[in-house]
């Protein structure tokens, strides 16, 4: 069913009773080609991309909750590509790419609004590395636009200008930046990969891999084995657990990350902006609520819950960046359980298991990359080597010295 | 305008008159009166319009689950939106406003969309407004985000203060009803240390709903027991790992002005040893068509504003129950002289006893209410058909959900129990108890034997002798309650979801359309996403889902609770940190010396550093810098270098232990002795540099960057403590001890031989050299360094924190005949960008001491050192890694910037052709044109190649060539004059 | 994590007096040890869900690094230990 202004407004006279299921409920089959670990953003993009793009439909994903349960369903929504390293550039302007198109090629709208992402400077220091990283965005063609003081608070005079205690010097902008409605990523990936055969399945928890001459056979289920051609991961924080099953310890620690949202208010902030001297950054969503968060809580977990000492923290950087907001008022706090890199930068790759696939390892940052890492994910899995925007996300660039370290912090994953 | 106040009764202070306003109507109400019920008394029941459909709304409950009564009060810094109009204490000047109406309350365009409900059915936006692509941002974004949201915040700063505090006790008590009141009794008795708080302003809970006599016993008993505290007003918000609790006091909300000295509110971080969990339960809502009208409210809250502010809801009150709640309120509005319609019950029992003059039916439902913005009737459908009452009110209940929030924080999940027909607490966690209504108790009987008993098995557990329950077992005997989800033959909308506006038709369309999992209804509809986290609407919407897939509640499970219980402001949260004060300041022991001698400081971390000197004449910034730069290289300048990190290293083991530490060796250092280091991470990336200087065979004194002295302390003791904790070595920060100067330029040894009184001339004291001094002839020690970030003839001279202004005032006054000038961090940069210096600039953590052109400091014959193993790797050693190097422009008139990237001549400007970027630049006053170091790949076999110097972020494209790194004195004669 | 965390050396002190560096499973290897040895130590994690050793420094406190035994799904912490003494095989 073609979801448009006409269908809702002919379903509406009939009632809304004319509306059918987004997905179907199926049952795993016996064998598929390919089955994918994990039901969140990143696994329904592979699914979606495998059937639409590389024709290979005989796909189930696997999820253990509900359908979008992971950090789709729990993050701040932000999409943004200024990122600085070569091996990572490329691939979030790819997903930039594809976010912009998105809503029409998947017919749902996840209200993809390019409403610009500027990051606050507070130092010379800072300002030169952000010249550094806007001029790396130049060179790949990524929009980027440096602000000074004055062109910052033209834009959002209500930031604090005159009582700071890190002076608001600039701000590096990319205007094509912005957010997305973060479940209906989940759900139109899913409608979209459901309707060309692919089998969602929910409440269906792996529980072990089955391997046979050194190759992987299939997963033990909750629903029973199923048997598979490729088996790929994309089990964001839980991916050290479902690699485990196979014998692979990853390069990967899990840490939570609270996000947070306000009561609704009227429009107070039209874009997103990120305080350069302390851990905030917020968004308004279309509803009025805004979107905020700070740092990881900083110690390993696999609990969806954080420490009100980050919340706090949290709270401080935002009124340090803008005075009113004392009376907003948090509404809900929230954590998801990130898949903390050894250098801050994902994985995309083959694994020493020969149809063992491994997508992990995006820290933080994993929403804006969806379509992009079910895109390239896909391409890997249909052709057994890495789309050409991800070359350098390999699993074994430790082993061999060739880190993306976009923050240069080394292999400590909580200070990513 | 059918509520009215009652002319006797109620708690409310009569003498006395409250004057306030409501959308700038003055109105009147007394001392005991919340702004909800002093608009009730003030025959104004629509108070708001909701968020979709702006449908009339009106006051719904009498606490802190409200979902329509959200007013904006205050103004300017002080505007507070949504703010639930059931939780505001009245008092004098407060200036109350409706939301989301325009233009007014009364008549809000925004209505309309009542008409068009039937396309605006849950999830709608998800199905159209795609097209055209670029429509979303500039037409249907912006429309939709002016529609939604409910009230405005200001932008004006907050004149008011905020304050955060610890606490610790043995038993916290969350909520004083009679649960509360009984377990904080009975710990109180016992000795034990107790806190005890209630979101609202008068203790008693429930027992002031029924004017209970045993009240007032109670509270005289908290008087005179000085270990049990009271914190009326005091929300707890959240329970977090090992038995913490946040809690946010509303301390100066119910004043008119608020006193300076005292913060508005105030966060506590609560450590409990025990606590218990007595925040009683939240009576459910029915939902049937039109249970939104202004007049339809619950039979509990109707019942809190008849007995506790002698509020009547009407005239002629209709009366929908499932349970004995109904019964009570019926009794108590007939008590006061109100009449009731009828007792609308759906069970077909009723209630036993009851003995009103209300006619109770039952077999039946209410499945209308009439009205628009009013109530003026009820449909009510029975065995014998529909039948219309009139009535100006309806009193409705569902049944009672304990209020178990607080322990759902820390992940456990619920528990459906079919007697309560509603989700308990999840069985039995570390430290925290459930007491009263929020276990399951509807009496309050059982609920003050049960708190006592809680009380009494908590303190137990802690350690306390046998306590005593403050309330003897009585008669717990209850009922099974009867679920009802929704009432079916509705005509009107029936409101699950009141703020949000989700009605029971958006929930069978959310199943319909596979969106049947709780979590994915909450997100498809919104239900249970409001200001109020679905306090009221979650159990209905469980149902109801139940009922639509044909599973039981337990099956459909809760979504997931999550702090904060109630919405808590960013004040409370952020406390005193705010504005200047937002993170601590550092000043150096010379700071004052810098600003007497006019220093522009800059934030630099924590710290304020003296950035330039600037003198009368000069206009930029620039012109103090060149003066400062070519004034040291010619004559000689002091700069204050205390924010360097400094390290007193000690023990047998000191020197074996910085040869691990370091990549290049220092076991052999001399006494008296100082080298540079370069400290790696294990990954073979360089993590700080510095120079180490050997006072005895056991005494090192080690400096870092200003970024990681602290950073850098941690470090070595994780190495000292972790991995080599045979070795005897210990550390001591000494940075804050230590005032620091550095005095270069090449009449720098002409001035400190002055105060100096060792012969410290080339040949005495050699470069590197690092000795403790006399000073003053012998009236102070100092530690004297011969090191230069400079290039120029340099020292750096350290004093005890305290002596620093005068020893800097010193060599300022015996250098005035050399020419000395004080000098900030910006010439400082300078000149080590003109030597070829790194700082953190270059050391981006990215950087291998071979990218620096260190690579020969490298220990080739350590066995081991941190980072060693990982800096053989293949990608660590490639030769083209951008390595440093220095670059200049062509034209000497040219200029660049620090971060424009470098490309190879004629190439094009892509991703793929960039070969490096600037690290740092500057104009160099000595050379006459801008320099900068850069880290372009395979630089050092480059030099001299002609390169563009890209800067498309501004616009700015440098014809520059790639020099070595070393702008000034290579052959280092300066250093070593 | 908890939000507590009782330092053997200064008692019952709360969180954010200390600093977390990560797993203390690990044990550096020897110096010639082969480069998959040392690429282990440097960048593989085990990550477990459930029981869990991790190197705490109470950084505003003793500045003793500690060894806190911890339940990454339920944060309850186990044990805490001072890494030396630990080590050397001392009480903590």
């Amino acid at each position: 069913m073609r979801y448009s202004a006409l269908s809702v407004f002919l379903n509406g006279l009939r009632g809304n009773k004319g509306w059918a299921p987004a997905w179907r409920q199926p049952q795993p089959k016996p064998h598929y080609d390919v089955i994918i670990v994990g039901g969140g953003g990143h696994g329904l993009s592979t699914a979606y991309y495998l059937a639409k793009t590389f024709g290979i439909t005989n796909v189930a994903v696997l999820e253990k909750g509900y359908l979008g349960s992971g950090n789709i369903g729990r993050n701040t929504t932000i999409i943004r590509s200024n990122y600085l390293l070569p091996g990572n550039n490329p691939f979030y302007e790819l997903s930039m790419k594809l976010w912009e198109g998105l809503e029409q090629d998947f017919n749902f709208n996840a209200m993809v609004s390019q409403r610009g992402v500027l990051n606050l400077f507070h130092s010379d220091a800072q300002r030169d590395a952000y010249t550094r990283r806007g001029n790396a965005m130049r060179l790949h063609g990524v929009d980027a636009e440096l602000l000074d003081r004055k062109a910052v608070q033209a834009k959002l005079p209500f930031l604090d200008y005159d009582n700071a205690r890190f002076p608001i010097m600039g701000g590096l902008l990319q205007p094509r930046g912005g957010t997305v409605r973060h479940d209906a990523v989940a759900w139109g990936y899913a409608r979209g990969a459901d309707s060309r055969g692919v089998d969602i399945i929910t409440h269906c928890e792996v529980t072990g891999i089955r391997r046979e001459n050194g190759r992987v056979v299939g997963v033990e289920t909750t629903k029973g084995f199923i048997g598979c051609g490729k088996l790929a991961l994309a089990a964001a924080g839980n991916s050290t657990v479902v690699a485990d099953m196979a014998g692979l310890r990853l390069p990967i620690e899990s840490h939570v990350l609270q996000a947070f949202v306000s009561e609704g208010l009227k429009p107070f902030i039209d874009c997103v902006v990120t305080f350069g001297a302390g851990h905030f950054y917020v968004s308004q969503s279309d509803k009025g609520g805004l979107v905020f968060g700070g740092d990881i809580d900083g110690y390993n977990s696999y609990a969806q819950r954080g420490n009100l000492a980050t919340v706090e923290h949290v709270a401080e950087a935002g009124v340090a960046m803008i005075p009113s907001l004392t009376r907003v008022r948090y509404l809900r706090t929230w954590g998801g359980i990130m898949d903390m890199s050894m250098d801050g930068s994902p994985i995309i790759d083959r694994t020493p298991i020969d149809n063992l696939y491994l997508n992990a390892g995006w820290c933080y940052g994993g929403f804006k990359a969806t379509p992009a890492s079910g895109y390239c994910y896909a391409h890997l899995i249909a052709r057994n080597e890495p789309h050409e925007t991800a070359t350098q996300m390999r699993l074994d660039r430790f082993a061999r010295g060739y880190q993306m370290d976009e923050k240069g912090v080394g292999a400590q994953p909580n200070l990513h | 305008m059918s509520s009215y106040r009652l002319s006797t009764g109620g708690q409310i202070d009569r003498a006395r008159s409250i004057k306030f306003s409501f959308d700038g109507k003055a109105l009147t109400g007394h001392p005991g009166d919340t702004l909800a019920s002093a608009l009730l008394a003030n025959g104004i029941q629509l108070v708001g319009r909701s968020f979709k459909y702006h449908r009339p709304r009106g006051i719904l409950t009498a606490g802190a689950a409200e979902p329509n009564a959200l007013v904006t009060t205050g103004t300017g810094g002080r505007t507070e939106a949504n703010t639930r109009a059931t939780m505001i204490e009245l008092h004098d000047e407060l200036n109350a406003r409706s939301q989301n109406r325009w233009p007014s309350l009364a008549f809000d365009i925004g209505a309309v969309n009542g008409l068009l409900s039937p396309f605006l059915s849950a999830g709608f936006y998800y199905k159209t407004f795609m097209w055209p692509a670029g429509f979303w941002e500039k037409v249907y974004e912006p429309l939709i985000r002016k529609a939604a949201g409910l009230g405005k915040a200001s932008y004006e700063a907050d004149p008011d203060s905020y304050e955060k505090c610890w606490a610790h006790c043995d038993l916290l008590v969350i909520g004083a009803g009679p649960a509360g009141l009984a377990a904080a009794l009975t710990a109180g008795r016992a000795g034990a240390r107790v806190l005890l708080a209630d979101e609202g302003f008068a203790f008693g809970g429930s027992l002031l709903t029924d004017g209970d006599a045993r009240l007032s016993a109670m509270l005289a008993e908290f008087e005179a027991l000085p270990n049990v505290q009271c914190l009326p007003r005091t929300t707890v918000i959240g329970w977090y790992d090992d038995n913490v609790f946040g809690a946010v006091e509303r301390v100066q909300k119910h004043v008119a002005e608020p006193d300076p000295r005292q913060p508005v509110e105030r966060l506590w971080r609560i450590i409990a040893k025990q606590a218990i969990l007595a925040s009683g339960a939240e009576e459910r809502p029915l939902v049937f068509g039109g249970n939104d009208i202004p007049g339809v409210m619950m039979a509990g809250a109707m019942r809190s504003y008849l007995n506790r502010q002698a509020v009547a809801p009407g005239k002629r009150v209709a009366v929908f129950t499932t349970n004995n709640a109904g019964y009570r309120t019926a009794a108590d509005l007939e008590a006061a002289g109100i009449e009731v319609a009828a007792i609308v019950d759906p069970r077909s029992e009723g209630e036993p006893g009851w003995n009103g003059k209300a006619k109770v039916l039952t077999n039946s439902c209410i499945v209308d209410a009439l009205g628009g913005k009013a109530v003026s009737g009820v449909s009510i459908a029975g065995a014998s058909g529909v039948q219309r009452l009139e009535a100006d009110a309806v009193a409705m209940s569902g049944g009672w959900s304990p209020v178990i929030h607080l322990a759902c924080h820390r992940g456990a999940k619920p528990v459906w129990s079919d007697t309560h027909a509603a989700f308990l607490a999840p069985e039995r966690q570390e430290g925290l108890l459930l007491a009263g209504s929020a276990a399951g108790l509807w009496s309050i009987e059982a609920c003050l034997n049960d708190g006592a008993r809680k009380a009494a098995e908590a303190l137990e557990a802690i350690g306390f002798a046998k306590v005593e329950p403050a309330f003897a077992e009585g008669d717990t005997a209850q009922r099974a309650a009867t679920p009802f989800w929704f009432a079916k033959g509705s005509k009107g909308k029936a409101f699950v979801d009141y703020q949000n506006d989700v009605n029971l038709k958006d929930l069978g369309l959310a199943v319909r359309e596979g969106y049947g999992d709780v979590e994915l209804a909450k997100r498809y509809t919104t239900n249970g996403m409001a200001t109020d986290q679905g306090k009221l609407s979650n159990i209905n919407a469980i149902g109801i889902l139940a009922e639509a897939r044909g599973v039981s509640p337990a099956e459909v499970g809760t979504t997931t609770f999550r702090p904060f219980y109630t919405p808590v402001s960013f004040g409370a949260l952020t406390g005193v940190s705010r504005g200047k004060h937002f993170q601590p300041v550092r000043k150096s022991p010379l700071h004052d010396w810098a600003s007497k001698n006019g220093a522009t400081f800059v934030e630099t971390g924590l710290w304020y550093r003296a950035a330039w000197f600037p003198r009368a004449g000069e206009t930029t910034w620039r012109d103090s810098v060149d003066r400062e730069v070519l004034n040291i290289r010619q004559n000689a300048g002091l700069c204050d270098v205390s924010t360097l990190g400094k390290i007193e290293i000690f023990g047998k083991d000191a020197a074996t232990f910085l040869d691990r530490v370091y990549c290049n060796g220092f076991a052999k250092l001399a006494v008296g002795k100082a080298r540079y280091g370069i400290m790696l991470r294990e990954d073979g990336m360089i993590y700080d540099d510095g120079t180490t200087s050997r006072f005895s065979d056991d005494h090192f004194f080690m400096t870092t960057t200003t970024a990681l002295a602290a950073g850098v302390l941690t470090h070595l003791e994780f190495c000292a403590q972790t991995l080599w904790p045979e070795l005897q070595v210990h550390f001591a920060s000494s940075t804050d001890q230590w005032a620091q100067m550095a005095v270069a330029g090449p009449k720098s040894r002409a001035i400190l031989s002055e105060i100096v009184e060792e012969d410290i001339s080339d040949l005495a004291f050699p470069f590197m050299s690092a000795r403790t001094v006399s000073l003053f002839g012998g009236k102070l020690e100092g530690r004297l360094f011969r090191i230069s970030f400079s290039g120029e003839l340099a020292y750096e001279l350290g004093v005890p924190a305290g002596y620093g202004e005068y020893v800097a005032d010193a060599i300022m006054q015996a250098g005035q005949k050399h020419g000395i000038c004080a000098y900030g961090a910006e010439a400082l940069g300078v000149m080590r960008i003109e030597k070829g210096h790194v700082t953190h600039a270059e050391i981006n953590g990215t950087v291998t001491p071979g990218d620096l052109g260190c690579g020969r400091m490298v220990s080739a014959t350590k066995p081991d050192f941190i980072g060693k193993a990982m800096l053989a790797r293949e990608g660590m050693q490639a030769p083209d890694r951008p390595r440093l190097v220095g670059v200049k422009p062509l034209d000497p008139k040219a200029r660049f910037r620090t971060g424009s990237h470098i490309l190879s001549d004629g190439a094009a400007a892509t991703l793929e052709n960039d070969q490096g970027y600037v690290t740092s630049s500057c104009f160099s006053p000595n050379l006459g044109h801008t320099i900068g170091l850069a880290l372009i790949k395979n630089g050092p076999e480059r030099i001299g190649e002609k390169v563009m110097i890209w800067n498309g972020l501004r616009n700015e494209f440098t014809d520059g060539v790639i020099c070595s790194p070393v702008f000034i004195d290579p052959e280092n004669e300066k250093l070593h004059a | 994590m908890a939000s507590l965390i009782t330092c053997p050396h200064c008692g019952q002190r709360p969180k954010e007096e200390f600093t977390i560096k990560g797993d203390a499973g690990l044990t550096r290897p020897a110096p010639d040890a082969d480069a998959d040895v040392w690429y282990d130590y440097v960048y593989l994690r085990d990550n477990p869900k459930g029981l869990h050793k991790e190197y705490w420094h109470h950084s505003s406190g003793c500045r003793r690094w500690l060894i806190v035994e911890r339940d990454t799904v339920t944060h309850k912490v186990h044990s805490v230990a001072d890494a030396a003494l630990a080590e050397l095989g001392g009480a903590a």
